[in-house]
């Protein structure tokens, strides 16, 4: 808890008694069962993976600026990159938006005094951390050279390293994703506020509803993987060795059959925060709610079927790889309905740039990249070039960084004064959120040049000719060091000195906003009754444009 | 194991019944979290399961013939004894649940879930003595015990490793199981349970079918199909 937690006792932020304030000291937060707390034990648990496994990128493109590499061995380069995708893949985003803001905001959002297994909710937190304690033991104590994808035979006979001790974390890890899910898709189904009906619930309820769908039925898939893995390596049996009758690919399968909808564990919770920052920065209702309802439901759905496109060229059938090709395609579909549906929800809106809409409207065009690229990668023939490339590298960096750490970051700012009473510096914030725009895009852009050209992806050294796109990659990636450490200062810098906030800071909608901030420990004095759609913006404002789409006509 | 379980010292201050939690507005809708819970853990428990499944189904349709070779070297008495053990807990904890619905005597509860107990490890006791152990002794656990050579090719030490994995996962269930049910019976003896409030009892109960159910899978998909009865 190095960040969030340390100061937020004193001085409290309006009069009486809130759920920081209501008791002291380090027991008194260890043992919480309140899921405000509990979303902050995870803020700074995963902040801390987000500098370890911010620090190994770092020292790749540090390493990367010379052809020949600036730093280590092939070796240690290997075990860089692989600490810098397990650490963040697993121990960043996959709890990001959910273990933080979902849990922070869902009880909030739909009017519950909390989630409906407190206690499950704090044993998830330990079983994360006792995961994420063995992930950074086995990297401080030799590291593991896999990649985040743990392949065999790379990691059953062909790696030495600390491959066993990683896999036990990530898999005791994924326990804590499937009690998260199971803890809110219970909260979102039975303890919902009367007259809080599921067509008026915020579209983060609906976004955290579908990505709870995945915590639940693809994090026992890679747990047992994982764990025919292990087996593998201490025993010996064979399971994915050809030489006694074994099928690596029957890994790929399984490992991907979760890692591609964790791809949307990623980006869906993201999306249903920008849901909320673009219509509260616009001052308009959603642009056509139930379309982008059921597009979270569906990216979830169909997330479960398409992670043959991981495996275009690793010997599945050609057959196979035409219909994962069809499929992935889909996936386009909802996805695109939510992108226009935030434009038009952004048309004729009273619309104004504070830092968290910057992240809102970064996310929605870097997102767009990131998925349009995605599509060359999910058509079989530019595949087949593109596979194992930086392009790869890059598409998926602009949908996991561009996308869900810029809608993290923008939910954070935005709900900040609601977690701690306090309000950050804007300018500041608005600073940072230009250059983490800017410094995104000099790291990744480049990426997808240099894999276009052919440039693969995980190796040490590369030929003369790449060395200036990479330069700039590496440019890029210190701009965006410094963007990250710049909310980190002043986040934690506003908890004692910010301005008060106030309840609603933002004027927004949202049973969240009615209450004081921070929250009492119990939430709602009286449990609320919900009669009105959510994003129910004053028509006031909305006259002034009465044939703006998505305006409530009265 | 799961919230909703009883929070004594709460009841105490308050009207609200035994095991009420401060989160909920009624009791209903406790109830009603809680079983909901349990059958979302059971989903997450298919696919834990699944995965496994499918990775036999598909290495049985590779190497047929080392799998059905396998298969005869497990003893279908024993299976099909524990199979029965099995059923027949399932029907000792849906009575217990039935006697606390009805508001039987805390004793009549706690007899059947003693029993299912007992019948429980029944189920472990027969695969510990009568199959594990011989299995160790005649080199058939791949990794710890494994001779080479006769019948024991590569391709039936896979199959091996699956019935390992899979039945001693299975038994991992049970004994959690069996640590479940020793909480229901100090709970049925600390007068926790009446007509009104049983759901742990039910949650349990759930949980307890569903390891039952897996069972049922297994004991065909590993002793049964496969040759071992020709013609049918």
């Amino acid at each position: 808890m190095s960040t969030a937690t340390a100061d937020l006792h004193d001085a409290p932020a309006e009069p009486g008694v809130n759920y920081l304030n209501a008791s002291y000291g380090i027991r008194s937060w260890l043992l919480t069962f309140d899921h405000k707390r509990i979303g902050l034990l995870y803020l700074a648990s995963i902040t801390v993976m987000f500098l370890v496994g911010g620090i190994a990128a770092v020292l790749m493109r540090i390493h990367l600026v010379e052809p020949q590499g600036a730093l280590f061995e092939p070796e240690t380069y290997n075990k860089m990159f692989s600490t810098h995708g397990i650490i963040m893949v697993f121990f960043f985003l996959v709890p990001s938006i959910p273990a933080t803001l979902g849990n922070f905001l869902i009880p909030l959002m739909i009017g519950a005094r909390d989630v409906a297994f407190p206690k499950l909710n704090l044993m998830s937190w330990y079983i994360f951390i006792t995961g994420a304690a063995l992930a950074l033991f086995a990297t401080l104590s030799g590291g593991v050279d896999t990649g985040w994808t743990f392949y065999p035979p790379y990691s059953s006979h062909y790696s030495a390293t600390n491959v066993t001790i990683v896999a036990l974390g990530v898999f005791i890890a994924g326990f804590s994703s499937i009690l998260t899910g199971l803890n809110f898709i219970v909260t979102i189904h039975k303890m919902r506020a009367p007259g809080m009906t599921w067509f008026r619930l915020p579209l983060f309820i609906w976004a955290m509803y579908a990505t709870s769908l995945i915590f639940v039925l693809g994090t026992p898939v890679i747990a047992i993987t994982l764990f025919l893995l292990g087996l593998e390596r201490t025993l010996h049996v064979g399971i994915f060795d050809p030489a006694v009758g074994g099928d690596p690919l029957l890994f790929q399968h399984l490992f991907w059959f979760y890692s591609h909808p964790a791809v949307y564990i990623m980006i869906l919770p993201g999306m249903g925060v920008v849901s909320e920052l673009i219509t509260a920065f616009s001052r308009k209702k959603i642009f056509g709610y139930s379309f982008v309802a059921f597009s979270s439901l569906s990216i979830a759905v169909i997330s479960f079927i398409v992670w043959g496109h991981h495996m275009f060229v690793t010997g599945q059938s050609i057959y196979a790889g035409l219909v994962f090709s069809v499929l992935s395609f889909l996936v386009a579909i909802p996805s695109a309905v939510k992108v226009f549906n935030w434009t038009a929800t952004l048309y004729r809106g009273s619309i104004s740039y504070e830092a968290p809409m910057l992240y809102a409207l970064g996310f929605i065009g870097l997102f767009t990249i990131g998925g349009l690229t995605g599509l060359f990668l999910a058509s079989l023939a530019t595949d087949v070039h593109l596979n194992g490339t930086y392009f790869i590298v890059a598409h998926f960096h602009y949908i996991m960084v561009g996308g869900a750490v810029m809608a993290y970051l923008g939910g954070i700012h935005y709900w900040w004064p609601k977690i701690s009473g306090r309000m950050y510096p804007d300018l500041w914030a608005r600073i940072s959120a230009a250059i983490i725009f800017l410094g995104f895009n000099l790291t990744f852009f480049p990426q997808f040049m240099l894999g276009y050209l052919g440039m693969p992806r995980r190796y040490a050294v590369y030929p003369a000719e790449f060395q200036v796109l990479n330069v700039l990659s590496s440019a890029g990636a210190s701009i965006l060091g410094i963007g990250y450490v710049i909310p980190l200062i002043y986040l934690t810098w506003s908890m004692r000195y910010g301005p008060v906030a106030g309840p609603n800071p933002w004027k927004a909608t949202g049973l969240e906003w009615t209450i004081p901030s921070p929250p009492p420990t119990e939430n709602f004095a009286e449990i609320p009754v919900v009669t009105e759609d959510a994003y129910n913006y004053p028509v006031a404002e909305a006259h002034k444009y009465p044939d703006a789409p998505g305006v409530a006509r009265v | 194991m799961l919230r909703g379980w009883p929070v004594s010292e709460m009841a105490a201050h308050s009207a609200h019944p035994p095991g009420f939690a401060h989160q909920f507005e009624t009791v209903e809708q406790q109830r009603e979290a809680g079983t909901l819970g349990m059958w979302v853990f059971l989903v997450t428990e298919i696919l834990f399961f699944g995965g496994m499944f499918t990775s036999y189904i598909i290495y049985r349709s590779l190497h047929l013939q080392s799998f059905i070779q396998g298969s005869h070297e497990l003893i279908v008495r024993f299976g099909a004894t524990n199979t029965a053990v099995l059923i027949f807990s399932s029907l000792t904890m849906a009575l217990a649940i039935r006697s606390a619905q009805t508001g039987k005597s805390k004793g009549q509860i706690i007899f059947w879930l003693i029993l299912t107990m007992i019948l429980g490890a029944t189920f472990i006791g027969i695969k510990l003595r009568f199959e594990w152990y011989r299995d160790y002794v005649e080199g058939l656990i791949p990794g710890v015990s494994w001779l080479d050579g006769g019948t024991h090719t590569p391709g039936v030490k896979m199959f091996m490793c699956f019935y390992f994995f899979m039945t001693g996962l299975h038994a991992l269930h049970m004994v959690v199981g069996l640590g479940i049910l020793t909480v229901l019976v100090i709970m049925t003896a600390r007068n926790k349970f009446s007509s009104q409030y049983y759901s742990p009892l039910e949650i349990s109960g759930l949980y307890w079918h569903f390891v039952d159910i897996v069972w049922i899978f297994l004991f065909p998909l590993l002793y049964l199909i496969g040759g071992r009865y020709p013609g049918s």
